[in-house]
């Protein structure tokens, strides 16, 4: 069996986050990192080889700039044998439908039978990627999977929704999309990352994955972000600094003020 | 300009989330065509859906429909959708799955987290909050349909009025990729036990407080402010709590008097659970948590050294 673990570049956690107001892009100029959602779907895809599966390939697939190299290194040293990055000029600015057919046709070219994707991406909040992929590979989709067995050429799913949990099953090749409850994401030891470096990473181009450069990017964006502005004025909250449980007594003194205790 | 709400249920109860989409819809003008599909679904019911503001509810029904997974509904809604000139979601799970597929399927644009709606002309502009909801975006859209998916709780399921809507059966073709996820089993929320929407304190804990082990540690908070344990979505999905005990967009929405977040990020399906509480005090390690944007006191700090501590404090002024 072959897997295919979708990762993405997002600014790294600490970096301050801002939208360019020239191009309405977000801009990716500062420190970035892999999207911590993704890791549970390459720890979810060791899983199943640590498992006893037959996994002949791990492999993770990438689109971004070429910066994201660097994110797809850790992908690496987290456990996927190779990385495919699709990076090309005319990708940047896709939409979610442009990212989507754009990932797809990588995807569909890497042919695995399971495709994980993490539940979402920490920089734009949405968490539909996955079943847009899905409709595009014409693949059964099971999301926000918080449990996942894998066997007989099969998938066994648990996923919750409003009203508890759904288990769903479904025949491979399937794509899923992991919650960041589903397992604790191990991290790289030295030797893994040194590892890492000779594990191959090939760059693709748009051309290269038979994509349709008037359908992605800005041209082939469908939703268009037509100004940025700041969010109603709320006052700020208080904020203190703990050390050793010496913040109680202003905390016990703002909840009286507050008329709680 | 028509716009079509596809309004998920749960075994005939309609989602509060759809209901308020299409409340969304019919506030935009233009024809409001809502779209519900299941199995053995009655006319009447569907027909309620114009208190909601629908003028006509297509009903699509077939054993395809009956396990409530979304693949399926893609399948069905994509011909009604390219009629319309929108096309909106209420926040869900499913609807979320439903609403990008049919975005892949006709190369439509998809606005995710939806706050506010209106029309300019005949098109839609959808604003989100964004960047930890720091800043607000509006987009507009090349096209049509315009696939708008809401923020939970972003709009409200009031009813406008008691009118029945039209009710149009339609057919659907689904397709044997869409029908090849089943549904095998299903968990629903055990009843019983402490309702969490009704308390005036809650003292909330996500993985921050590190494992199940330490639950003793918020319940001895809650008891001494007098409310109840929450809990967030991981916590949930790991396993340490149940359900029912779960605030955010699939679990509960909550609004205490005072909402103490224990080890939370403040990540965005938990806080469309809890952002209308009173007075938030959030307790994390990590400065950066999102959780400190919207909390009325924020103690950076380990909420396993703080909370004990808090607790003690507490009980001992109230004695």
């Amino acid at each position: 069996m072959k897997i295919a673990v979708c990762v993405k570049e997002v600014p790294s956690a600490t970096s301050a986050k801002r939208i360019d107001p020239a191009t309405k892009r977000l801009d990716r100029s500062g420190d970035s990192e892999l999207n911590p959602f993704d890791t549970h779907g390459l720890e979810e895809a060791i899983r199943i080889r640590e498992g006893g599966q037959p996994v002949d390939e791990i492999v993770a697939v990438c689109m971004g700039p070429p910066s994201a190299q660097r994110p797809l290194a850790k992908a690496l040293a987290l456990g996927a044998d190779r990385a495919v990055l699709l990076t090309d000029d005319s990708l940047a600015g896709s939409d979610i439908v442009g990212t989507a057919r754009a990932l797809a046709a990588v995807l569909e070219k890497q042919d695995a039978e399971l495709v994980i994707l993490g539940q979402q991406a920490a920089d734009a909040d949405c968490y539909v990627m996955a079943a847009a992929v899905a409709d595009h590979l014409k693949r059964p989709l099971v999301t926000q999977v918080a449990h996942l067995e894998v066997g007989d050429g099969r998938i066994r799913a648990k996923r919750q929704t409003e009203h508890g949990y759904d288990v769903v099953e479904a025949p491979l090749p399937a794509v899923i999309s992991v919650s960041d409850a589903i397992n604790t994401a191990r991290l790289p030891s030295i030797k893994a990352i040194m590892g890492a470096k000779k594990k191959p990473l090939d760059t693709i181009s748009a051309a290269d994955a038979g994509i349709d450069a008037s359908q992605v990017g800005e041209t082939g964006a469908r939703s268009v972000v037509r100004s940025v502005s700041p969010p109603p004025a709320k006052e700020p909250g208080r904020r203190l600094e703990d050390a050793g449980g010496d913040s109680v007594p202003a905390v016990v003194e703002f909840l009286a003020e507050r008329g709680v205790v | 300009m028509r716009t079509l709400v596809y309004v998920h249920h749960d075994d005939g109860e309609f989602a509060p989330n759809s209901l308020g989409a299409l409340v969304a819809a019919a506030g935009l003008g233009g024809e409001t065509v809502a779209f519900v599909a299941g199995r053995g679904l009655d006319d009447g019911w569907a027909a309620g859906l114009g208190a909601y503001g629908a003028s006509k509810v297509l009903v699509a029904d077939d054993a395809a429909f009956a396990d409530g997974l979304p693949q399926p509904l893609v399948d069905a809604l994509e011909p009604h959708a390219r009629e319309a000139g929108a096309a909106l979601f209420g926040a869900g799970v499913v609807s979320a799955d439903v609403a990008a597929g049919l975005a892949a399927r006709l190369g439509a644009g998809i606005a995710c987290e939806a706050t506010e709606l209106r029309v300019e002309g005949d098109e839609l502009i959808a604003i989100r909050p964004a960047l930890g909801d720091t800043v607000m975006v509006e987009s507009t859209f090349a096209g049509t349909p315009a696939i708008a998916l809401a923020r939970a709780n972003a709009f409200a399921a009031e009813a406008t009025g008691s009118g029945q809507a039209a009710v149009e059966r339609v057919s659907a073709t689904v397709q044997d990729w869409s029908k090849a996820a089943t549904l095998a089993g299903r968990e629903e929320a055990e009843t019983g036990g402490v309702d969490i929407t009704e308390a005036d304190v809650l003292v909330a804990f996500g993985r921050g407080l590190g494992g199940p082990e330490n639950l003793p540690v918020v319940e001895q908070l809650a008891k001494a402010l007098g409310g109840e344990v929450a809990a967030t979505r991981a916590v949930v999905d790991a396993g340490w709590v149940p359900y029912s005990m779960q605030v955010g967009q699939t679990g509960k929405t909550v609004s205490p008097k005072l909402y103490v977040a224990c080890g939370i990020s403040g990540a965005i399906q938990h806080k469309v659970g809890m952002a209308n509480s009173g007075t938030i005090i959030a307790i994390n390690k990590d400065a950066n948590a999102p959780i400190f944007e919207f909390a009325d006191l924020g103690v950076v700090g380990d909420a396993l050294t703080v909370v004990p501590r808090l607790a003690e404090a507490i009980a001992a002024r109230r004695s």
